[in-house]
């Protein structure tokens, strides 16, 4: 069982499936991300960047997460994904893809 | 009759032995959400230390015990004076009651427990080291510390514990040929040994950093099995888990726990049931006058990064499994920054440099959250009254507790 949820930027939509549910402090683990378009088709070829912290302490993640590798079909995974607090989170990934580069915020409270 | 002067005084004076020392009539009730934050800090949580795949023999029985005898051997060290234990005592939370650890000389930081170590990706307050294995190496070959180099090391080990090292390892090659192998030979440290190093074959370097980081590996098999044990904090949280009458904590140390789990912030980074996230963080504590602030973490990442005993180096047995120092973070938010450290091993002086010499020291400090000298203080302001610290800091007693360790493990061998 995974945990995910969507989130939309004006040029992309971001679904992420946490390998861990629900997602625990101080433990690394995966995300799978499903890029598309805000009409629906996948991305198959983004360059993601991930950043994120929590905005309360002005702090960022613990780890520096990053796609390992394309899946395919608009599906990306993610590697090194760890919190190390209780609290409000938002990932927040950069896709760039047939040259528009806008960013998804993901929040999470944890 | 009390002088009608003196009745106001007194009146105060049995307010306030009240407060602090008023026993609960009733249990206290927990949210469902607090119930859930204090069983995930129990001890109950911990389980075993998660595997270390970098370490071969990390739980091997044989290793553990020769990484025990080692510890306690003051012969470990260039003056033949210091052991691992001198500084780790066991009888002091496996660490030392100074602000600085004193060995052949005095080192930049407070000695850390090594309690628990196991559960921590990082070691040393920067997090300079990714294994307990390549922890136990660096000392030994600091100037402040052990002192020595590891020819030295190698040869002592190889020789005094031969039968022991080659049942966990093999054969032991021979050092005897002083051309090949020198009396005292090591890339760090001081330069006749580090001549002495470079005039020798890459082959042969690489010959003796195996065995020396089989040392490490040795005493990394023992410190593993250093693990806390269950104290009154646990009586508690098993006892609300079992919904009996709470009779284990009185009014103050009940209050205090709501205010670690609330509004003091405390879980925000010592959480679980080491009650640390193992993580860096910059909360402003002050250096010595005159000192160079610590670069803390910001530094640490370079170090162990760099470390040619890392998790993805030759002398890993996992060099693939390196997920921690993979996507490690980086970057200027670092500055400053230390690891949390665990609170089942509270022993004053606290801090990385010892700063504060009681707990009340330390929560007084967290109170005020003063800016940092270097980087940005990540906590802020609590606004928690006198009796408020009192509480927090009766329920932090409560968290004392012995290792589950069995006791032979405590001692020397």
């Amino acid at each position: 069982m995974v945990m995910s949820a969507l989130a939309e930027s004006d040029a992309f939509q971001v679904t992420y499936s946490s390998a861990i549910n629900p997602i625990a402090i101080n433990k690394m683990h995966e995300w799978i991300l499903d890029i598309k378009t805000s009409d629906g088709t996948p991305v198959t070829d983004a360059e993601v960047v991930i950043n994120g912290g929590m905005p309360a302490h002005n702090h960022g993640l613990p780890t520096s997460p990053k796609v390992t590798q394309n899946l395919g079909q608009g599906k990306y995974r993610v590697e090194g994904v760890r919190f190390h607090m209780s609290g409000y989170w938002e990932m927040r990934v950069t896709v760039k893809a047939n040259g528009i580069e806008d960013t998804v915020v993901i929040s999470l409270e944890l | 009759m009390l002088d009608p002067k003196y009745a106001s005084s007194f009146l105060l004076v049995v307010v306030l032995i009240y407060l602090l020392f008023v026993q609960l009539k009733q249990p206290p009730s927990w949210t469902d959400a607090e119930i859930e934050t204090i069983q995930s800090l129990g001890i109950s949580q911990l389980g075993e230390p998660p595997s270390d795949p970098t370490n071969a023999v990390a739980n091997d029985s044989r290793a553990a015990k020769l990484g025990h005898k080692l510890f306690f051997d003051e012969r470990m060290s260039i003056t033949g004076t210091i052991a691992c234990a001198n500084c780790h005592q066991p009888e002091n939370q496996f660490r030392d009651s100074l602000t600085r650890g004193v060995a052949i000389g005095q080192t930049d930081r407070r000695t850390p427990s090594i309690i628990g170590g196991a559960y921590s990706p990082w070691q040393y307050w920067d997090g300079r080291k990714d294994s307990q294995w390549s922890q136990a190496l660096a000392p030994l070959e600091h100037p402040m510390e052990h002192g020595g180099n590891r020819m030295f090391y190698v040869r002592y080990v190889t020789a005094r514990y031969k039968d022991e090292y080659e049942a966990i390892f093999g054969p032991a090659p021979d050092l005897s040929d002083r051309e090949r192998f020198p009396e005292h030979a090591a890339p760090v440290g001081r330069t006749d040994w580090n001549s002495t190093w470079q005039a020798m074959s890459t082959e042969d370097q690489n010959l003796v950093n195996q065995l020396f980081v089989n040392i490490g590996k040795t005493i990394a098999a023992y410190e593993r099995l250093l693990v806390p044990g269950p104290g009154r904090f646990d009586e508690y949280v098993a006892s609300i888990r079992f919904d009996e009458q709470q009779t284990i904590f009185d009014h103050n140390e009940v209050v205090g726990l709501r205010l670690f789990i609330g509004k003091a912030n405390c879980t925000q980074c010592h959480n679980g049931p080491l009650l640390t996230n193992n993580e860096f963080h910059n909360t402003g504590v002050a250096n010595f006058p005159g000192e160079i602030p610590d670069k803390g973490r910001v530094q640490g990442i370079r170090d162990v990064t760099d470390d040619p005993f890392n998790c993805v180096s030759q002398y890993s047995d996992a060099r693939y499994s390196c997920a921690e120092l993979r996507f490690a973070r980086t970057g200027s938010e670092l500055i400053g920054t230390v690891r949390t450290p665990s609170l089942r091993s509270l022993h004053p002086p606290f801090m990385h440099k010892g700063q504060h010499a009681t707990l009340r020291e330390v929560l007084d400090h967290y109170n005020d959250a003063p800016l940092a000298m270097i980087g940005h203080n990540e906590a802020k302001p609590l606004n928690l009254t006198q009796l408020e610290i009192t509480q927090l800091e009766r329920f932090l007693a409560t968290l004392n507790a012995p290792l589950r360790t069995d006791s032979n493990w405590l001692k020397a061998p």
